[in-house]
Order: C-alpha cells, then structure tokens, then sequence
C-alpha cells in the first residue's frame, strides 16, 4: 500500500508506532502530487518546502512525545480559506497576488494540531459555483472522469482527497461547496452546524449561510477533522460556545433506537433527478433498516423554495461582502484616470462572470423599493425552511436525502446555463439555510462507474448523530473503498 | 409674510472607547501628526476573511448617552450594513444601525430666550467611523485608516429648532453632556463631534414641513451657527423671490461664508441597509440597563440645580459654572480646598469673574488656570484680611502667568495689606495735613470728596492699606477736625 493513499487514522497509527515518519508521508504525498496533479489541477498553490519543514518539525515533536491529533497529517486547504505567508485567491483575479498576515481560525487549529499544508485548491471564484470550473485560474477535473467536473465549489478540495493528493482537506460549504463535490468525487464531506467552526478567515460568500467543512476518506477521517477545527471563536460572533463533544465517540457502528426520516420531496423530482441517484439512494434506505434504525417518511413542504431564497440570500450578502475588493488597498488594481473608472475597471477586470451576476443580483434584490418584496420576503421563507427541518427533527435523528440529483456532468456542458447549473444545487441549499449539519457519503455508481452521495442530515449541533449513521452505513458498506482507476491520469 | 425656521440637527459624536467599534486597535485622537495607518489591523482594514465583534464598553457608553437623554432602549438593537464605495471606507459598507437603534424617543431641554424648551430626539445609533481622505498636491489621494472603525454615536433630533440661537444651545449643551458622561472629549478642534443640520422655512405659525436643505459635515459650532443663519436667510430671500426650494444636500463654504449644493455620484446614494449577518442581533436585558443607569454621573442639570440649593448661587452664575464639566469640577474643587470661610457665592465670583477674563486673555482653558487648591489660598488671603481684593485680582494675574502661588507672591512683593492703626493714623494725618483745602471743602458738605481723600491715603500705602480700617479712620479724623 502507498503512503498516499492512507487515510488519516491509519497513517496516525503508523506515525504513532514509528512505522513510518511525518516526512516520508509527506514527501509520499508531495510526489503523489507531481504525478497527478498535471491532470487532475486540484492546486492552485503548493507550499512543498514548507511542508517539508513542517514535516521534520512534526517527526521532532513527536519525538519528544508529542501526540498531537494530525501531527504529520498533510492537508489541503481550499482557497478561500486564509492562511497565513500563502496566497489566498479566492479562485479571482482579483485576489491574484493577495497573501494575508493571518490565518483562518480553522488554520490555526490544523495547524496547532500538527497538521501540515500542502497548498491551496481549486475553487470557484469566491466559492460562487457548483463546478469549479467558475474557478479564475483553470478547471479541476474529476478524478473519475477527467471530462467530468469535480463538483464545486470545493472541487479542489474533493478532487485532492479522491486522487489521493492529500490525506483530508478543507472546504467551505454555502449552498452545498462541500457536499456536491464529495458526492462527485466519491469522498466524504461533512457540512457543520452554523457556529460550530469559526468563519474567520473564510473569505466571506454569504455570510449567513457560509461554513467552513470537511473532506475526507472516510468519516472517521471527518470526524477526526471536525474535532480538530470545531468550537467557539470569540473573533467570530456567529460562532456558538458551546462545547465540543468526543465525535470519535459517536462512531459506535450500531443504529438501534435511531429513527432515520426520509423526506419525499427529495425523490420527487424526475425532470432533473437522475434515476440511479433515486435509486441508490432508496437502497441505502433499505441497508440502514437492515442495520436497525427505524425509517419513517416525512414531508418538508417548503423544499421547492430553496432554491429561489437561496438564489436572493446568497447574492444580497455576496454583494456586499464582495464591495471590498475596491483596488484601494490589496489586491488588483487597474489604475484610471479617476475614482470611479479605476473602480470600474478594477471590478470589471477583476471578477469574473458568476460574481458579477451575483454581484448584480444581490444588488437589485436589496436596492430600495425591492428589499421588502425580494430580501424580505426571502428571510420569512428562509423561516419557514428552518420550521420545516424543526418539526422533522423533532420525529427523527437524521435525514436521508440524495447529495445532488445527478453524478458528475461534463466540463462545459452547463457553463452557459446557470440555472442549470443552480439546479445541481437543490437538494444542498435547504441546509444552509436552516443552518443545520449534514455529511454527504458514497452510496453507489451509476452506470458509467460515476460515483452517488447521499446525505445524512442532523438538527443543529447534531454532528454525533450524523456521524454514527453515516459511520455505521460505511461500515456495512464498501463504497468508500473503490478509488478512481488512476492509470488514466498518472504521469 | 413673516417665516420662521424648522432646524433638526444629526450630531455625530465619537465615543472615547479604548478600542475601536469593533477590532482591537486603539482609538486614538486625531493629533494632527500621527503617522497614518499605524493603528490598523485586518479587521479595521477590511481584510478578506475578517470578521467584526462588537465593542461591550461603547455599546455601554451609548446606552448612558441614552439614558441621560431621556431615550428609552429597546431590548433588541441590530446592526445594518450601510453601502456605499468611498475609497477611505475599507469594507465597501459601514456597519450602522437602521432598524432597531440602541436609543430612541428622548429629549434634551434647553435654555431659550422665553424659557426651557424641549427638543425631541429620535434616536441615537451607532456605528463605525470612516477612514480619512488626503488629497495630495499632485493630484492623488491617500487614505489613512487610523480612524476607520473608531466608535460613533449619531444622535439626531427632531426638526424642533426654530432659531440659529436654539440650534447653538442644543448642541453647547448636547456636547456638555457628552463631556459630562465621558463619553467624549469635547474637544472639537480634534474632530470629535460633528454636525448635520437640516434647514427647511415657512410661513410662522404654518405647520407644514417644506422641502429641506442638509448641511454636511460642520465641525465647529461656529460652522453650524453661520452655515443655519446663511440657509435660513437665502432660503426665506428664494422664496420671497417667488422661487423654490428643492430637497437638497449642501456643503458650508467656509472661507465664502455660503453653502452650495454638493453634487456627484458620491451623494446620490442608495445605501441599501440590510441587516449585518456577522453580527447578531445584540440582546439588551433590562437588569444591564438599570445598572448603567445607576452608575450614570451628575448631569449638568441636576449640578445647576444643586448648586442653587447649596450655594445660594444665582441661576445665571450656575449656569455659567456647570457648562462645562471640567468648571464645575474646578468650582467645587476650590470650594472644598479652602481654608477660610468665604462665601461660595464669593467663590463663584471670582471664577465666573476674574479667572474667566484671564482664561480668555491667556487664551488657556480652565486646565490652564492655577489650580483650584492655589486659588482656595488667594480668596482665604482676601478673605482673611491679608490683602484686599484689590490686590487679589493683582495676585491672580501675576499667578497666571507665572505659575506662582498666592502666599509666594504677596510675601515676596510685601503685599500685605496694612492693617497696624497706628501706621495708618499718621498716614491719614499726612493726607489731611496736605489737604487742608479738600477737607475743608468735604467738612462744609462736599462729602463725595470722601472718597477722594480714601484714594489717596490708599495711594499712599501702594494700595496696601486694609480698605475697611482706612474708611474708620479716615472718618474718625474728618469728625474730629469738625468739632475742633
Ligand atoms: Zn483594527
């Protein structure tokens, strides 16, 4: 077996029994890297000789008794997410040559943890997509199929951890960034709970609805991850103290007592639903009955206005979290002869379509004789969206719903469609909108040997729940095992 | 036709937090030669990723603004983002309040000509300050983001000003109590509070609000006084002249004296407010409320009132005294230092008096005068008898502008005042002896020559003659010189 292709638990016991170093690890990983990476392009920065570093510096530590919980575990870091001394694009021109002087609390975590940065992945400009190929800089392909996106906006991130080119990563999840890509590249995405992981330093989509998550190889992997990177940051006052449970703890392998709800309106919509999705969904249904739990069927009735909130939502607060990027202090600047020409040709040449579609929509939603009828009206929805997860959750633990309604699509093949491309979303945004935790699993493949998610949905702070049914599904399972044929993109 | 104005005023005040609203850096006053952006993070810089958290202590500060102008504060308060692109505001917005202001419904009474009137606030919000524009001689410009995120407080009143002079004791006495509650330093030359006054005119006794004309950005109360006398007088001339007056933002011209309209993209603003997602809505129970109310200091009309019941002072010379905080504490600084049994009263005078007019000659606030330990000493000298107030008045000067106490400068020059009989007896002989013409002229009726001839046994002594034994004497003897 390659060290790349360990997963983190099992290369923590390797390092812990001295069977193999931080840096044999990560130079396994950073070669791993070289030979895929040509095809795959999951990396938009690598940081090789400051892993390395990072690397030795751990194999010291440990030697003198440090057991830190990712201590030489390398990671990848989607780029959104700040780190400190490493450009941090956001995927846009406009953040071309921005290197922050911080690091996201997220960051820190990982690092104070142990855990060693490999680089940066690919993402949609400003998280803004559900392909990455919205991305300033080039598309990432999926490892499956290289004609194939990897899902977005963390397809980066996904990517990496399916082609073995990191053993974890992080991603940020605002309509389903962490979940769509883990369910298309057939790895485990874990979305938290708003407030459970601190946003500072996550370059701000939505503020409301963005969250920093997980991917991993499997879900103890995201379990490992989310203990590290969880809890209360007086920086951020979105986050919630409240504190953190054992997540290792939660991963019992058993279902008995667990009531799993199955929302109809999640199977219910054939004109985008890829009939091996439903299917395998309903499959795993049957294989989570067959372990113990108690199925029941539940309806969460305002599902179809998803969509149309989360398309008023998420543009309002990216159009304001984006008017920073002003050429005034960081970033791009194209110079013009006054104010408002350099402002316009900073922005104009600075984003790309998808964020000055975002940007435009946002703005209209909330200019004034609009805010009542759109942004308003958008937030009682979004209230009525929370109430439906609310009284559902008050019948069962967990959720079970389709990731995304299909498996991968084709490079190109929605880029001139956005509501198409909106619509591989639908089954995610609800989440984000209640605020509440889910992680999206393999379930199958369909008939060109695509991988199908699944999410386990859990209430608010419910991460234990959803981590022992999606642990235990996995372990009656063998999804998780299957790794892309990697004779078609090895160098 | 007779008009009258309609005057509501915005104040923005800073709030003299240690930190900015919502960073950790410092708030510092602007001194004119801070180096530029040396108290800025990525916070206040409005870096990708950061994220505002809420300062509890200006929070704090703006409720006891409230409280002492009578608002009531509702138990939500919710921050709104204000958009607009400005190159000297780093995020794009200003966190603001729209919806849900920390203060609201309250009222500041004022001293007019025909008595107390109340002006109503609408409410009192916060929100973050900008950074500051520098427009270089070669046509570009700098920002300095030093004050980018220091904590204000607007205040705005209702339209219930009728006059420049209601408008100049609104904000005089909103700026007395800022500095009351620490809240502010008052010290406007730094920029610390800032005006906004909306002018509109009608008919008197109408009770229709016209179209109205916004001053911006007025730093002084002189700014505010000139620039509302200029727009209340072109206002009633246009529409004496049958023309029109348009809602419309305007500039003060200070070296012109008039007010032009400021045109621009800069002004033509849909601010879009919608509430801050990174910050939520910030719960304020009453238990906190109630403690600041209780820890909530005198106030400039309650320290007037009791300097009226317990000094017996007049309520012209109170007013005077609790204007400014630093005054009154002064007053009741030297009231308490001193040793003798002067009269408070006295006290008063000689503060509102005396130390005023060479606080005005030095051109020096009340912290520049001696004091109030070194003025307790020259009023017990007056009082005890050891110089005359004459000469006090002298000594004061002298300890103005030489730093020098009282005692120190009576024992040096010999100041003390001669109160020994016996010397004053000759020299009242003297004097009379050298007037024989004025005496007799006073003791044949003249008696307004008394006190001529006081004046020069005065000027005999340099002044130094205890004014009350001279008096005696000089009587004693004009008496004698009658009968023999
Ligand atoms: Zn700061």
């Amino acid at each position: 077996m390659e060290l790349y292709s360990l997963t983190i638990h099992e290369a923590r016991s390797l390092l812990a029994e001295r069977k193999i170093s931080a840096l044999e690890l990560t130079e396994a990983v950073l070669e791993r890297i070289l030979e895929v990476d040509n095809a795959i392009r999951a990396y938009l920065t690598l940081t090789p000789e400051e892993a390395l570093e990072q690397a030795r510096l751990a194999d010291a530590r440990r030697t003198q008794g440090d057991d830190a919980p990712l201590l030489g575990i390398p990671v990848a870091i989607k780029d959104v997410i700040c780190t400190a001394g490493i450009p941090t694009t956001a995927g846009s021109r406009i953040l071309e040559n921005f290197i922050p002087p911080y690091d996201a609390t997220a960051v820190a975590h990982l690092k104070a943890a142990g855990a060693i940065i490999l680089g940066k992945t690919n993402t949609d400009e400003f998280a803004m997509g559900s392909s990455t190929e919205n991305s300033a800089f080039f598309a990432t392909r999926n490892p499956w199929d290289l004609e194939r996106v990897p899902g977005g906006s963390s397809g980066g991130s996904a990517a990496a951890v399916a082609a073995d080119e990191c053993l974890g990563a992080l991603g940020s999840d605002t309509g389903g960034s962490v979940r769509q890509p883990a369910s298309f590249c057939g790895v485990v995405g874990l979305k938290p709970t708003y407030g459970r992981v601190s946003r500072y330093g996550l370059i701000a989509f939505a503020s409301s609805l963005d969250q920093i998550g997980v991917l991993a190889k499997d879900v103890t992997d995201a379990a490992i991850l989310l203990q590290v990177i969880a809890g209360y940051d007086p920086r951020d006052s979105t986050s919630v103290n409240l504190p953190v449970p054992d997540y290792m703890a939660a991963l019992t392998g058993g279902l008995h007592g667990v009531t799993v709800g199955v929302p109809k309106e999640y199977f219910a919509a054939p004109e985008v639903m890829q009939p091996e999705v439903t299917a395998a969904v309903q499959a795993a249904v049957g294989v989570l009955a067959d372990l113990g739990a108690r199925i029941l069927d539940i309806s969460l009735p305002h599902t179809e206005y998803a969509l149309p909130v989360y398309y008023l939502i998420a543009p309002a607060e990216a159009s304001a979290n984006l008017a920073r990027y002003d050429g005034v202090r960081y970033g791009l600047r194209v110079e013009r002869g006054d104010l408002i020409e350099t402002y316009n040709a900073t922005r104009g040449q600075g984003f790309g379509p998808e964020g000055k579609r975002r940007i435009m929509l946002g703005t209209y939603a909330w200019s004034a004789g609009y805010y009542d009828a759109y942004y308003l009206k958008a937030q009682k929805v979004r209230t009525l969206i929370r109430a439906d997860f609310d009284a559902a959750f008050g019948q069962v633990d967990v959720i079970i719903a389709p990731t995304a309604p299909t498996t991968a699509f084709r490079i190109g093949e929605k880029v001139a469609d956005p509501l198409q491309m909106y619509l591989s979303d639908i089954f995610t945004l609800s989440m984000n909108l209640a605020g509440i935790c889910g992680v999206s699993i393999p379930c199958g493949f369909d008939h060109d040997g695509l991988p199908i998610g699944m999410q386990v949905l859990g209430p608010a702070f419910g991460e234990e729940q959803v981590l022992r049914v999606a642990y235990a599904y996995e372990q009656a399972t063998e999804w998780h095992l299957r790794k892309p044929d990697d004779g078609r993109f090895r160098k | 036709m007779k008009y009258e104005a309609v005057i509501g005023l915005e104040v923005h005040a800073q709030i003299h937090t240690r930190s900015k609203m919502f960073c950790p850096c410092p708030v510092v006053e602007d001194t004119g030669d801070l180096p530029p952006n040396t108290y800025v993070c990525p916070v206040c810089a409005g870096m990708p990723g950061t994220l505002p958290v809420i300062n509890r202590r200006a929070i704090e500060m703006a409720i006891k603004t409230g409280l002492a102008l009578h608002c009531e504060i509702p138990p939500v308060s919710c921050f709104a983002r204000k958009s607009y692109f400005y190159p000297d505001l780093p995020k794009g917005y200003q966190i603001s309040q729209y919806e849900l202001p920390l203060c609201v419904n309250g009222y500041l009474d004022i001293e007019t000509e025909e008595g107390t009137k109340r002006i109503r606030i609408t409410r009192a919000h916060m929100e973050e300050d900008a950074g500051k524009l520098y427009h270089m001689g070669d046509g570009s410009s700098r920002v300095d983001l030093n004050r980018a995120g220091v904590p204000l407080l607007e205040i705005v009143s209702e339209p219930d000003m009728r006059s420049v002079a209601e408008v100049i004791a609104y904000a005089t006495r909103l700026h007395s109590y800022l500095v009351y509650l620490g809240v502010n330093s008052g010290d406007m030359e730094k920029g610390v509070m800032r005006f906004e006054a909306n002018v509109s005119v009608r008919p008197a006794g109408s009770d229709a609000l016209n179209p109205r004309h916004e001053i911006k950005n007025l730093n002084s109360f002189r700014a505010l006084a000139r620039s509302v006398a200029y727009e209340i007088e072109s206002q009633i001339a246009t529409l004496e002249q049958g023309g029109v007056i348009v809602q419309q933002t305007m500039g003060w011209d200070e070296s012109r004296g008039i007010t032009v309209p400021q045109r621009g993209k800069e002004y033509a603003h849909d601010y879009r407010y919608f509430p801050d997602p990174d910050l939520p809505p910030l719960e304020i129970s009453r238990a906190w409320v109630e403690e600041l109310r209780a820890g909530l200091p005198e106030l400039p009309d309650a320290r007037r009132a009791r300097f009226i019941r317990d000094y017996g002072l007049s309520a012209y010379d109170a007013g005077l005294l609790v204007a400014e905080r630093a005054v009154a504490d002064y007053y009741e600084s030297t009231l308490s230092q001193l040793a003798s049994a002067a009269e408070p009263k006295a006290v008063a005078n000689w503060i509102t008096g005396e130390v005023f007019r060479l606080m005005n000659e030095n051109g020096c606030t009340i912290t520049g005068a001696p004091p109030p330990s070194q003025l307790a000493e020259l009023i017990d000298l007056v009082q005890d008898g050891t110089i005359n107030l004459n000469t006090g008045k002298r000594v004061l000067e002298e300890m103005f502008t030489t730093g020098r106490s009282a005692r120190q400068i009576v024992e040096e020059r010999g100041l003390a005042q001669i109160s020994d009989t016996a010397a004053l007896e000759r020299i009242v002989a003297q004097v009379l002896n050298g007037h024989p013409t004025e005496v007799t002229q006073y003791l044949s009726g003249k008696v307004q020559l008394f006190g001529w001839l006081m004046g020069q046994v005065m000027r005999a002594t340099q002044g130094k003659a205890n004014p009350q034994l001279v008096k005696e004497l000089l009587q004693a003897q004009l008496e004698a010189r009658r009968s023999g």
